[in-house]
């Protein structure tokens, strides 16, 4: 059998979309209220915990599985990388913040942190990504390997 | 420009793994890695002898992070890059059977990105992060074959580390609870306004055995044996060749000079630590058996000679003996280049035996010089330079450091780096004995004998070897050792360069 | 200084198992027990009594910012510390039960395959 008692899956099935989007909230404000990439990708990575507890590996693994979550994570550094990189370009110095110039007066709106949220973005899904497969490879272990 | 050090590896460490989940690419893989690690040592050889720092995003120190570049510094990174060139050459013929390779090449360019920013970097916290960096990367490293030898050495290696990082992180932490800032430039200022405290003395002795535990001295050596004998060959040079001065010694001594002035006593200790890893390390060195092994406690008893001389170096400037601490201090980091080069190069020769004899055990193995002439001379190039026998580079850091501690008048630490030299040429005596003559033994692996992909490394490093020594000659030690020497005396001129006071 | 006492303590508990005891998982949390002593160190360093969240509000000018709120640096650097903390932790139990399928044990006197 895999999975919970049912009682389980449906309180999981009603709660985790809206865990994932506060995640993706808190990795996107992080520039403006107590948060960020990494507390965003910590609940982002608690969501596919969640429903890896409660409906068994396979349900969660057609979600998401350990390849994509090593493309994720790679992609999502990568992304990170290339905003310190655009940063040279347009902004002259390493990770400058080179679209805050853009906006003016915009201060506490979503643009306002420049490439912030773009940054923690990233950061948010690699950290999201990076957990999930630690958390997928410690509990499934065995199982893993054998397949 | 500095920020490439860092990014350029970092990229090349995510996009390895990525490229590897859609298909294998061994050729490919080798092909990056090289062109990273040769982009960097064309990058740091043109940057050498610039002095400047970075903003990082723009905010001036004391509140952004910046990296700094003064001489230590560009001396470092031309080592780093120069010893992880030459072991990529040699990781690519060698590692070809191994799976995973792009897991390994990333692994391998994200110790670099860790190594670049500690050498770069004038931020203790940002140092300590790109130390775990580096760190976490080599103990994966070092387990990479997943066996149960090299599991367990990188349990051991994983858990000194982390202690190590643990105290190092205590003491930033006590650091900043006591002068308030992060920036070791900024902290040099704040803490010559108050000499006396006693959150800085404790924070000393817990970097010495934080960067301590890293570097593997004496009291904290017992990982490392193990660890750089289960890794695979390119990454047991690259740890005792860069990775172990790095995160210990260059670390330990940028801190100590340049961040908190030299405090009190911790020159001495320094001293005598050197002192102690230097004798004990090469008595260990004596009984051993496995040929990386005895050139794992090899890299102990070195690392004391480095230790010793800048120790040695903070106690003659608190005598007030300028001219003989830039000595001292010059022939450590001369002995710093050097051993890179030879430890490197004798950890590769060790690869190349295990591959042609199938052992590394040297009452097994023998007659090197009959069954393969090239490989004979190169490690009779490295052994002699290890145990400090005239014509190569060996001698001469050691000898710059017996001239220091005598014209210094510490007789007792010249005695012991004497009996040292000693014991050394002793256990290199004993390995030349029983591997280079002798009777060949064992089975000899034909195609290895003539894989040219074996030999250039071991030979460009041995050629290093040979020529490394020039930088005795007055002319180009002052051009390459001088400055960085001075860049660890001269605290003053380190907070100019990053505060522009 | 009561409380950084209290972290001090908790710092050499955790030394202790990792020096005394004879568990793998009985080490990596000794090892956590020395991070999360540190983390709570950091924090300590930069509170305030009654202090209030660092965020300029319009109308507060900065000499009174400066006195009423709490040192944020320090939990920007707990943060970090935690992310480095949980990758060598992951890394630490991956190799315990690596350890644990060569040997059958977890008891560190009886994994010994390296000696000299």
């Amino acid at each position: 059998m895999t999975g919970m008692s049912s009682i389980v899956k449906t309180v999981t099935r009603w709660v985790s979309p809206f865990i994932f989007a506060f995640g993706i909230y808190i990795a996107l404000t992080g520039h403006l209220t107590p948060g960020g990439g990494f507390p965003g990708g910590v609940i982002i990575a608690g969501c596919f915990i969640l429903l890896t507890l409660a409906y068994g590996k396979e349900t969660t693994f057609g979600l998401f599985n350990l390849e994509s979550s090593a493309v994720t994570d790679s992609l999502a550094a990568l992304a990170f990388l290339c905003m310190g990189f655009l940063g040279y370009v347009f902004g002259g110095g390493f990770f400058n913040n080179f679209i805050q110039s853009g906006f003016p007066g915009t201060s506490f709106r979503l643009l306002s942190g420049g490439n912030m949220p773009i940054i923690n973005l990233a950061i948010g899904l690699k950290v999201g990504a990076s957990l999930f497969a630690v958390f997928a490879y410690l509990a499934l272990f065995r199982a893993i390997e054998e397949d | 420009m500095l920020p490439l050090f860092v990014a350029i590896p970092l990229g090349v460490g995510f996009l390895l793994p990525l490229i590897e989940e859609f298909r294998d690419r061994t050729r490919l893989f080798s092909l990056f890695v090289l062109l990273e690690t040769g982009g960097l040592l064309a990058l740091s050889l043109i940057k050498f002898g610039d002095k400047g720092i970075y903003r990082m995003g723009g905010w001036a120190p004391p509140f952004g992070i910046n990296f700094v570049q003064d001489g230590l510094s560009s001396l470092i990174l031309v080592v780093i890059s120069g010893i992880a060139f030459v072991t990529t050459l040699f990781a690519i013929t060698y590692m070809k059977e191994y799976e995973n390779l792009g897991k390994f090449y990333g692994l391998f360019s994200l110790m670099l990105a860790g190594m670049y920013g500690v050498a770069l970097t004038g931020d203790i916290f940002n140092m300590y992060v790109y130390l775990e960096v580096a760190a976490i990367s080599s103990y994966a490293l070092v387990g990479f074959n997943r066996g149960a030898e090299e599991i367990e050495a990188s349990f051991k290696y994983l858990i000194m580390g982390a202690v190590g990082s643990v105290f190092i992180l205590l003491g930033i932490a006590l650091l900043y609870g006591s002068v308030g800032s992060l920036n070791i430039a900024d902290i040099s200022v704040k803490v010559s306004e108050l000499p006396d405290d006693s959150f800085i003395v404790l924070s000393t002795a817990l970097f010495i055995v934080g960067f301590g535990l890293k570097a593997a001295f004496i009291p904290f050596h017992s990982w490392l044996p193990d660890a750089h004998s289960s890794a695979p060959t390119p990454i047991s040079a690259m740890l005792s060749g860069v990775l172990i001065k790095v995160l210990g010694i260059y670390a330990l001594a940028r801190l100590l000079f340049n961040g908190l002035n030299l405090p009190g006593i911790a020159p001495s200790i320094l001293t005598w630590i050197g002192a102690g890893s230097m004798f004990i390390g090469g008595m260990l060195a004596l009984g051993q058996k496995d040929l990386k092994r005895l050139l794992a406690y090899s890299s102990i008893s070195q690392m004391g000679y480095i230790t010793l001389a800048v120790g040695m170096g903070g106690i003659l400037i608190g005598q007030g003996k300028p001219g003989i601490a830039t000595l001292a201090l010059m022939g450590g980091i001369f002995h710093l280049v050097n051993h890179a080069t030879y430890k490197s190069l004798l950890f590769l020769f060790s690869g190349s035996v295990e591959k042609i004899f199938g052992s590394r055990d040297l009452s097994e193995i023998g007659g090197l010089n009959s069954v393969s002439p090239v490989s004979g001379a190169v490690g009779t190039i490295g052994t002699l330079s290890i145990s400090g026998v005239p014509p190569f580079n060996g001698f001469w850091s050691k000898l710059v450091i017996v001239i220091a501690a005598i014209w210094g008048k510490l007789y007792p630490l010249a005695g012991i780096i004497l009996f040292t030299s000693a014991i050394t040429l002793a256990y290199y005596l004993k390995v030349q004995r029983q591997l280079f003559m002798g009777k060949s033994t064992g089975n000899v692996s034909e195609s290895v004998k003539t894989s040219a992909g074996l030999y250039i490394p071991l030979l460009i490093l041995a050629i290093c070897c040979i020529g490394l020594g020039l930088l005795y000659l007055p002319e180009i030690r002052g051009i390459v050792l001088k400055p960085a020497a001075l860049a660890l005396q001269e605290g003053s001129e380190y907070t100019k360069l990053v505060l522009g006071l | 200084m009561l409380t950084y006492l209290l972290a001090f303590i908790l710092f050499a508990v955790g030394l202790y198992s990792v020096i005394n005891k004879r568990n793998l998982i009985k080490i990596i949390m000794g090892v956590i027990i020395m991070e999360h002593a540190v983390n709570a160190f950091l924090i300590l360093v930069g509170y305030r009594m009654s202090g209030e969240a660092p965020i300029v509000e319009e109308g507060v000018s900065i000499s009174e910012f400066l006195s009423t709120a709490v040192d944020p640096l320090p939990q920007a650097l707990v943060i970090t510390s935690i992310v480095i903390s949980l990758g060598v932790v992951a890394l630490m139990v991956g190799l315990a039960i690596r350890l644990y399928q060569h040997y059958g044990t977890f008891d560190i006197t009886e994994i010994r395959k390296l000696r000299g």
